[in-house]
């Protein structure tokens, strides 16, 4: 189980403008160790910018990121190696093999025993098979599996994952949502989930953060959501969220 | 087996071992590597020999001094332009696989990638411009080793020229995205009249020589026509050059950083396409 004494992430006021127009914020949250937090938001929600902002892709226009404790405007080289992602809007190179690949990221991540990572992460996300062909000739949800394992190979402790079984068929994408089940509980890892996959979500989720426009519209477990919109299923709340059938934040959380 | 922040050469070495599979999985990119330098070197080591044969019959005489200094022109243009392009492409490889994201989100540094991208720009020289060196010594007789120390002083002004145009355009790549690709390839087009590589400074107007006086590269090929043809290795013309390219790599580093900067203002690094 990973220890840490700050909490893994940590967004106070968190905002940004593309332009004049409001991507996100103002968006203040924190996440608690071991947990797994969902980002769910239709198309435009500002999902992906909020996960850009927290890896130091996107610079916020105002607003603080803490990542163990670390500001990520100054010191995220700090913390970068306690972390980790995997984004559909990211690939890896086609012409490297996946082995190859990997003990490229495991070398930047500062990886010990390369060889014995990547086998075990060629055991556990069923990469055996493929280990030694190249990226660009695997199928979607083979290539998922590789993103998977980049985003495992420094076993990080706060793993940002931006919808991870879009474009998967059912049956991997079920696999893959059982695998971050395991690993989670396994590894104690902290999750922050953007997705608009509501089972994915329900499945996965001990805690939901909903945006729209940008903005927070409500913070709570799949649970509690479900009792607050007197909804049987989340995909009901998140069609509320979406169409603005939602009472104000601050009355939905009294 | 956490990564700290301070400089590490392992993950340079990363980046390396990186851009060295990428080139053994292809052979086209080993074959481009070689096929237009020798192209290029063949095309003017004959123009050269009709030169030299035009003065042996008494038909031409100014165009002598330019033509015994024409194939080792050739050759160092070629440490420029690849220098350059083995920088920019390795940096380019990244945009076109979508890679750029997963680095910049590892505790890769900036300063590492860059100096992985100079590593690999040295890399491709050895590999391009050493067989056709080789080549020139074989079929035409000049040898590029003979100039000595001289050599060392032409490569290390073009080589920081080169990698000072490789940070510009890999920044404007990084800001602009795959839509400014076109840069990699023709931006030190720019450069090939202006430096002066096939005739001397002289001949331009001499409001165009200041231009070019600012250029580094002007400084080496004045530097090789000098010592071509009075044996002479200009050292302040080799100085000046090295100073001019101190000042303009540190701008180039500064105009990186501020694109770079300016990419993530944008959003633009999680969306690295045209």
């Amino acid at each position: 189980m990973l220890q840490s004494t700050c909490p893994p992430l940590t967004i106070e006021g968190l905002t940004k403008f593309y332009g004049q127009t409001l991507a996100v914020g103002p968006l203040s949250f924190s996440l608690s160790a071991g947990s797994t937090t969902g980002l769910l938001g239709g198309n435009g929600a500002g999902k992906t910018t909020t996960i850009g902002m927290i890896m130091g892709l996107i610079e916020p226009t105002q607003g603080r990121i803490r990542v163990f404790g670390h500001d990520m405007a100054r010191e995220r080289l700090d913390v970068l190696g306690r972390m980790n992602f995997e984004s559909p809007y990211v690939d890896m190179p086609h012409r490297l093999t996946v082995r190859q690949n990997l003990r490229v990221f495991a070398r930047l991540y500062g990886v010990e025993d390369i060889n014995g990572k990547i086998a075990r992460l060629a055991s556990d996300l069923a990469l055996k098979d493929f280990l030694d062909r190249r990226n660009g000739s695997l199928s979607a949800g083979q290539k998922t599996r590789v993103a998977l394992a980049k985003a495992l190979i420094n076993d990080p402790e706060l793993l940002l994952l931006d919808e991870p079984t879009a474009s998967l068929d059912p049956d991997t994408a079920d696999w893959v949502r059982g695998y971050l089940e395991a690993h989670r509980r396994d590894r104690g890892c902290t999750i922050l989930l953007a997705s608009h996959n509501m089972s994915e979500v329900e499945r996965l989720c001990d805690r939901v953060i909903m945006l729209r426009a940008g903005r927070l519209i409500d913070d709570a477990s799949p649970g509690a959501l479900l009792a607050r919109y007197r909804r049987d299923r989340l995909e009901d709340v998140f069609l509320d969220v979406a169409r603005g059938r939602t009472k104000d934040v601050s009355e939905a959380a009294s | 087996m956490r990564a700290r922040a301070a400089f590490s050469l392992n993950r340079v070495g990363a980046m390396i071992e990186r851009y060295t599979y990428l080139l053994r999985s292809s052979w086209p990119r080993l074959l481009e590597m070689i096929y237009w330098p020798a192209m290029q070197m063949f095309t003017w080591g004959f123009m050269q020999n009709y030169l030299l044969g035009l003065q042996t019959q008494g038909k031409a005489n100014g165009a002598v001094m330019a033509a015994g200094a024409l194939i080792g022109a050739v050759l160092l243009w070629d440490i420029l332009l690849r220098g350059q392009q083995g920088f920019s492409f390795a940096f380019l490889e990244e945009m076109w696989s979508r890679n750029i994201a997963n680095l910049l989100m590892s505790p890769l540094r900036p300063v590492e990638l860059i100096l992985s991208l100079m590593a690999m720009s040295l890399i491709r020289l050895v590999a391009s411009v050493l067989p056709v060196a080789l080549m020139a010594m074989l079929f035409f007789g000049f040898n590029l080793w003979s100039l000595g120390l001289a050599f060392w002083a032409f490569f290390a002004v073009l080589i920081l020229f080169a990698w000072s145009v490789g940070l510009i355009v890999s920044g404007i790549l990084l800001r602009y995205g795959l839509g400014t690709e076109n840069l990699v390839w023709s931006l030190m087009f720019v450069i090939q009249p202006l430096g002066c590589v096939y005739y001397p400074v002289a001949v331009l107007p001499s409001w165009l020589q200041k231009v070019c006086w600012a250029l580094p590269p002007t400084y080496v090929f004045e530097g090789l026509r000098g010592l071509l043809v009075s044996h002479v290795l200009r050292t302040d013309l080799m100085l000046t050059g090295l100073a001019i390219d101190a000042v303009l790599f540190a701008a180039a580093t500064f105009g990186f950083f501020r694109l770079m900067a300016s990419a993530r203002r944008s959003g633009g690094l999680l969306q690295t396409g045209e």
